[in-house]
């Protein structure tokens, strides 16, 4: 072997060659093949790889979309709806890309849920979560920029309270909000740069993945219960294990999706969209898409414009400190037997908040929106801090072996497998 | 906790595999394999066909050219589906110049007959078939060529009066677009 | 708790997460329901997951539009071509399209002139803009139907409901301003639209249907649905297939990882 070449243990020429020179196969077969993971996820497991493939389907659907789309407020419209209608299965891709956004959601919601109920965010994975997070600021960034390309009224008037919110901002405000709408009200500048940030982000997002990915294969995943593989008998080799139970997920996945898009496209969308933006009319209800719904609660819940908006962000950016707010040892939340209840209270909770961001702001609505926004921070910011020091978790089990295979000792199927670099 | 737990007997399911069990996996695997791609390429379909012309392209409309103010000897230059097309009126020494060639010797041998409806109107589409340049000759002071018809000054292709290729690179003569006469002066092209 | 009824925390987990895709998905529908006027339901062809359009009736549908709405109201995204879906022949279309003078130009001095229609025009806007619209409209502008039953909450329902919903004299108590017309279901129950369909034999059907008022009515919201959705048969039949064969690809998928995961004692689904 010459010298400076990677010692490559692929038998195949032409890899052997490209692998040599540069190992992404070896790089490759190590975190996908044989990376060893814990041998007892649940089908919660399956979100991460079902948002990695949400994110390629709305990339490839939107560079499509953006070889007929037109960026300019005489012909957004339009230029939607001759994809829709003319364009070679324009629908198909317009639908899949508009659904896809909302099923981009729902995946990461599950997959973000998925981290709070089984302690994904704590030590040693507190940066993993930081960078969730990340992904998650910029995914809503970028739905809503992607909102309003079509320039109908919801994306007219959705643009125009969501780039106001930051006229909350004391002093530099109402300059911020020019310099964010490159004129004097939501118009063609505001349209062209949403459009050249939307086809942007998405890149973005693809890279934060990436390090997100990298820190994970790191510290290696989390599971249900919490706690550390000990040894080979507690992992198996991601391929074929992994990656047979996540095909299983994504085909799931994939019929939710497929029903949405073909036989309820438009549900998830408001029909105001379908009216051109009309800059001197602004719709009876304006709602956001019903991902934004629960930060929309809280944004009304507060009855100060600053206050509202801080408030909103804060929801999202107690995220990042969540980790050093929970300091309880115990990861998963089937070990806390308060802990666990109280974060089921606070599910239900979200969805409470979603509803009340749904409705109009007015009466109980109002009350129903800041009792649960207080219940919303309290969980990160009380109760988790709180239950840290006076709750008593269960014994947990010595190892995922000893769990999962009912005392049985190291498998076959484990044991054969190769010897793992880290455990 | 982990000593409430009941004696294995789950070991037993990972013994060794018989070589029938073994192919039928593969059989499943093959088949399930195979499901898969046929699954991914009909995927890959429709962004395909997304970039063939649209409806609203094919639908695109025909073009109409009034050529009763086209004095002999001139020409015109049209647009029709985004290309230029050319309308000459034709002199007779025009006329006779590419009928009295002999076609076998032609390049791309095509009769003038073939090429027009009405002698005197020659409508080709103004795009040389070498590499898609737009060659001269419409405006009397534009050069023509050896041929007196077209030169393409991208590299060198040569027309006769008739639009066909006499010398440089093209390949074959100018297209002729499908067109009607719909009265003396009205042409429809497309 | 014995481990043994881990398998179960699996469902169970499954149905938590079954649980919250559906929660997220019952959002909106809640949001719909804000609506407090009640939009009976009408029977179409195309209803349900698996319907398909009415030929004949998208057909007089469009004689209605044609007749009647498009003297106040464009489908600006609509061209004569489209007409073809509908079950017309390509002349029936070409004649239609030449039954209107389409704006074209400029011609050689610099004119805009008129011309018949071709296949390729769209329709032909009762009016050239909007200020024109509103000025002949007492300054209501009649919206444009092209995708209207996308943007009305209830769709064709929707439409068909106000088109029949008017009541003249209004109901007691109710106040109509000078030049608006009370309708049962339009919100706010004022509308700038006078009654459009006026009553029976104002449109003559050529297949012999009876031309009531609630037909018309019907015919007409069958026809812009098609106008506004023209893909949904394709949509449907497309998704039916797609998803019989996610059924049988995640049947074989499901069996294969089944095996994989015998070889390590099976899924151990905590």
């Amino acid at each position: 072997m010459a010298s400076g070449l990677h010692e490559s243990s692929f038998a195949n020429p032409v890899v052997r060659w490209i692998d040599q020179r540069m190992p992404i196969f070896t790089m490759m077969q190590k975190e996908y093949g044989s990376f060893p993971t814990p041998r007892n996820f649940n089908y919660f497991w399956n979100f991460g790889a079902l948002a990695m493939i949400n994110l390629v389907i709305m990339i490839a659907t939107g560079v499509f979309l953006a070889m007929n789309y037109t960026a300019h407020t005489s012909l957004a419209f339009e230029s939607v709806e001759r994809i829709m209608r003319d364009v070679n299965y324009g629908w198909l891709i317009r639908y899949v890309h508009m659904n896809g956004a909302s099923m981009f959601f729902i995946v990461v919601y599950i997959h973000i849920w998925r981290g709070l109920y089984y302690g994904s965010y704590k030590a040693p994975r507190e940066l993993l979560w930081m960078l969730g997070v990340v992904i998650f600021i910029l995914m809503m960034a970028t739905a809503f920029m992607g909102y309003v390309l079509p320039w109908g009224q919801m994306s007219f008037w959705g643009a125009t309270v969501i780039t106001n919110l930051f006229s909350a901002i004391p002093l530099v405000g109402d300059s911020i909000v020019t310099l964010l709408w490159g004129g004097f009200s939501v118009d063609n500048p505001t349209l062209n740069r949403f459009f050249s940030l939307h086809y942007l982000l998405p890149f973005v997002i693809a890279g934060v993945v990436f390090l997100h990915v990298a820190a994970l294969h790191i510290t290696g995943s989390n599971n249900p219960l919490g706690i550390d593989p000990k040894g080979p008998q507690d992992t198996v080799p991601f391929h074929p294990y992994y990656t047979a139970k996540d095909s299983v997920g994504m085909i799931v996945y994939f019929a939710v999706f497929a029903f949405l898009v073909f036989f309820t496209p438009n549900y998830l969308g408001h029909p105001d969209n379908y009216i051109p933006a009309n800059p001197l009319s602004t719709p009876a209800h304006i709602v956001p898409e019903w991902y934004f719904l629960p930060f929309y609660a809280i944004l009304r819940a507060v009855p100060n414009k600053l206050g509202g908006v801080l408030m909103m962000f804060g929801a999202i950016a107690v995220l990042f400190v969540l980790p050093w707010l929970d300091r309880s040892p115990v990861r998963s939340m089937r070990f806390r037997p308060i802990a666990k209840w109280l974060m089921l209270l606070w599910t239900v909770n979200f969805f409470v908040l979603m509803w009340a961001g749904g409705r109009p702001a007015e009466g109980i609505y109002v009350l129903i929106a800041r009792l649960s926004t207080a219940y919303y921070f309290a969980y990160f910011l009380v109760i988790l801090p709180l239950l840290s020091k006076i709750e008593r978790p269960l014994p947990l089990p010595e190892s995922i072996s000893r769990a999962v295979l009912r005392g049985g000792g190291p498998l076959r199927g484990a044991a054969a497998a190769k010897p793992m670099e880290k455990a | 906790m982990a000593d409430t737990l009941a004696p294995s007997s789950s070991p037993s399911t990972g013994g060794a595999h018989g070589p029938e069990q073994g192919t039928k996996r593969d059989f499943l695997k093959l088949v399930t394999g195979s499901f898969a791609v046929i699954g991914v390429g009909a995927i890959a379909w429709p962004f395909i066909a997304s970039m063939n012309p649209a409806k609203d392209v094919l639908a695109l409309a025909s073009t109409d050219v009034d050529v009763g103010h086209i004095a002999e000897g001139q020409a015109v230059t049209v647009m029709w589906r985004g290309k230029p097309v050319f309308v000459r009126h034709r002199t007779p020494q025009e006329i006779e110049q590419a009928r009295s060639v002999d076609v076998s010797s032609l390049r791309d041998p095509e009769a003038d007959a073939a090429r027009v409806q009405k002698a005197p109107w020659l409508i080709v589409v103004g795009v040389c078939t070498h590499l898609g340049c737009v060659p001269l000759g419409q405006k009397p002071t534009d050069p023509r060529g050896d041929y007196g018809g077209w030169f393409c000054p991208c590299h060198g292709s040569e027309y006769d009066t008739s639009g066909r290729i006499r010398r440089g690179p093209a390949p074959t003569n100018l297209v002729v677009p499908e067109y009607a006469f719909t009265s003396d002066t009205l042409i429809r092209i497309g | 708790m014995p481990f043994r009824t881990l398998p179960m925390r699996g469902l169970k987990a499954a149905a938590v997460a079954a649980a919250l895709s559906l929660g997220l998905l019952a959002a909106p529908g809640a949001r719909a329901q804000e609506h407090e006027i009640h939009i009976p339901d009408t029977r179409y062809s195309f209803d349900g997951l698996f319907g398909t359009y009415d030929r004949g009736e998208l057909q007089r549908g469009f004689q209605v539009y044609k007749e009647v709405c498009a003297a106040c109201h464009g489908m600006r995204l609509l061209s004569y071509r489209n007409l073809r879906d509908i079950g017309l022949s390509e002349p029936e279309v070409r004649a239609i399209a030449q039954s209107y003078q389409i704006q074209d130009g400029p011609n050689d001095n610099g004119e805009m002139f008129e011309r018949p229609g071709r296949l390729s025009d769209r329709f032909r806007s009762p009016f050239p803009n909007d200020a024109a619209a509103r000025a002949a409209n007492n300054g209501a502008l009649p919206p444009d139907l092209s995708v209207i039953t996308k943007a009305r909450v209830g769709g064709a329902d929707y439409i068909h409901a106000l088109l029949v919903g008017y009541e003249d004299p209004p109901p007691a108590g109710a106040t109509v301003m000078e030049g608006m017309h009370y309708n049962k279901y339009f919100p706010g129950h004022q509308i700038a639209m006078p009654p459009p369909l006026t009553g029976d034999g104002q449109v003559q059907y050529a297949d012999g249907t009876k031309a009531t008022t609630d037909q018309m009515a019907r015919d007409v919201s069958a026809f812009l649905t098609w106008a506004a959705e023209p893909e949904l048969e394709a949509r449907r039949t497309m998704g039916v297939r797609i998803i019989l064969f996610l059924v049988i690809l995640g049947g074989l998928t499901y069996a294969v990882k089944r095996k994989i995961w015998a070889r390590a004692g099976g899924d151990p689904v905590t």
